[in-house]
């Protein structure tokens, strides 16, 4: 038996590979954005003096880093539907994704923060900064130029793994390509398409997030050094 | 008619856990296999080799493992080999795992220091001596924190091989919440299960770095 590839039949799905497309950078900047000030907010309360605030923090962090995501959106999604709470499925699959990514974050923020020197906090404490000064200029700005490689590339493989959100139906990239294919029986010809555009999104995202770099680490761009 | 959660359903649930460690070694030895190639193929000292070895891995690493999963399984069908999933399963795996480990050993090749690949030169020693009895004795020392943390990620991936009818834990839940509906209570249950078997590798990967003190990132 012999099969032959045949990509024509696809041709009139275009519009729907590209609003799939498009749905996947939709989530993937909410993601991105939301996931980052929990990872803030998670690494400051991972290093914090208060005890059960530490203590909540690393839970969070290691429950969501030792169970797979595809669990963690099941859990949600139907746990949530089986409290007569329903949402879109835009919203259920943004919000797992951000407490996914968030407890990375958490993780990669706190490495950085981490890496700040004590010297430089006590400097900045004997120059009368308050604290919200120190957090803002002395820890973080530091720790997030330091960490901005692994946490951009966290972002791009939360990028993909956003194509798990297809399992609640979500009409994403691998969404679209599900019900395509579907319609269609050119399974194969849809996934290669698919992973062809998931391939193109990974260098776009990582291209959009040099130049994020360059803009937002001045100090880097001009020095070409890392701190 | 439906009733709770019990005895049988929690039975079920164990033997999709067994599957799923068996896929994770499975997918761990092959992908392993795989893996120490595509990081002979990055240290080889002919370009387009390289070269070809780089693409494999940025094409694995920028498409989704769900994506390769249907590839694999649908080509396999198109090839005409009907297969049981288990196949199509662990081959995506395989594919998967063999990315991201050449990539993890490439790295802990190139962390051994120049000098020491410089000085089994200078004794003569062949190519293939020099990377068996100087580089690789070096480079597990610092490869191991990082696989063991793979390993997490290799057991967690293997929850999306649910999507092509697999049986293994993330499946046997769906099932069985197909019939009874108690979502918090069975994913929850599932969760634990992958907990218990993640946790410890993540613990032993972290106590493992701190021995071998090596503090990269």
């Amino acid at each position: 038996m012999t099969y032959q590839l045949d990509f024509t039949s696809l041709g009139a799905y275009w519009p729907q590979f590209l609003a799939g497309a498009l749905t996947t950078l939709q989530f993937t900047l909410y993601a991105t954005a939301l996931g980052l000030v929990i990872g803030i907010v998670g690494a400051i309360a991972r290093g914090s003096h208060v005890g059960w605030l530490r203590l909540v923090a690393g839970i969070y962090v290691e429950v969501v880093r030792n169970t797979p995501f595809l669990i963690q959106i099941f859990f949600l999604f139907f746990g949530l539907a089986s409290l007569g709470l329903r949402m879109p499925i835009f919203v259920a699959a943004v919000l797992a994704m951000v407490i996914n990514v968030g407890a990375y974050s958490t993780e990669i923020v706190r490495a950085g923060i981490e890496s700040v020197h004590p010297s430089q906090i006590e400097a900045a404490e004997s120059l009368g900064l308050s604290r919200f000064q120190i957090y803002r200029d002395i820890i973080l700005k530091p720790a997030l130029e330091r960490v901005y490689p692994s946490l951009t590339s966290q972002f791009t493989l939360m990028m993909l793994m956003s194509s798990v959100t297809s399992q609640v139906s979500a009409e994403e990239l691998t969404g679209a390509a599900n019900n395509i294919q579907s319609v269609t029986f050119r399974s194969m010809e849809t996934y290669l398409i698919v992973g062809l555009l998931y391939l193109l999104l990974t260098l776009l995202l990582k291209a959009g997030f040099w130049g994020l770099g360059q803009v937002l680490f001045p100090r880097r761009r001009r020095l070409g050094t890392v701190l | 008619m439906p009733t709770g959660f019990n005895l049988n359903y929690l039975i079920y649930l164990f033997q999709g856990m067994g599957w799923t460690v068996l896929l994770s070694l499975l997918a761990f030895v092959f992908g392993g296999l795989g893996g120490f190639l595509v990081m002979l193929a990055r240290i080889s000292r002919i370009e387009a080799v390289r070269r070809i070895a780089n693409v494999y891995i940025q094409v694995v690493q920028g498409v989704p493992l769900l994506i390769i999963l249907f590839i694999v399984y649908f080509g396999l069908g198109i090839l005409g080999v009907s297969m049981p999933p288990l196949v199509a399963a662990g081959l995506a795996l395989m594919i998967y795992c063999s990315a991201f480990l050449g990539e993890i050993w490439r790295g802990s090749v190139e962390a051994v220091p120049r000098t020491q690949t410089e000085a089994a030169e200078c004794l003569a020693l062949t190519r293939w001596q020099v990377l068996r009895d100087v580089v690789l004795p070096q480079a597990i020392r610092i490869a191991t924190p990082p696989t063991v943390g793979f390993l997490v990620q290799v057991l967690k991936s293997t929850s999306l091989v649910s999507v092509i009818g697999f049986v293994e834990l993330t499946r046997a839940a769906q099932v069985i919440n197909n019939t009874i509906f108690q979502p918090f209570a069975i994913f929850g249950i599932a969760g634990v299960m992958y907990f218990a078997l993640c946790y410890p590798l993540s613990l032993w990967s972290r106590i493992l770095e701190r021995k071998l003190n090596v503090g990269r990132r």
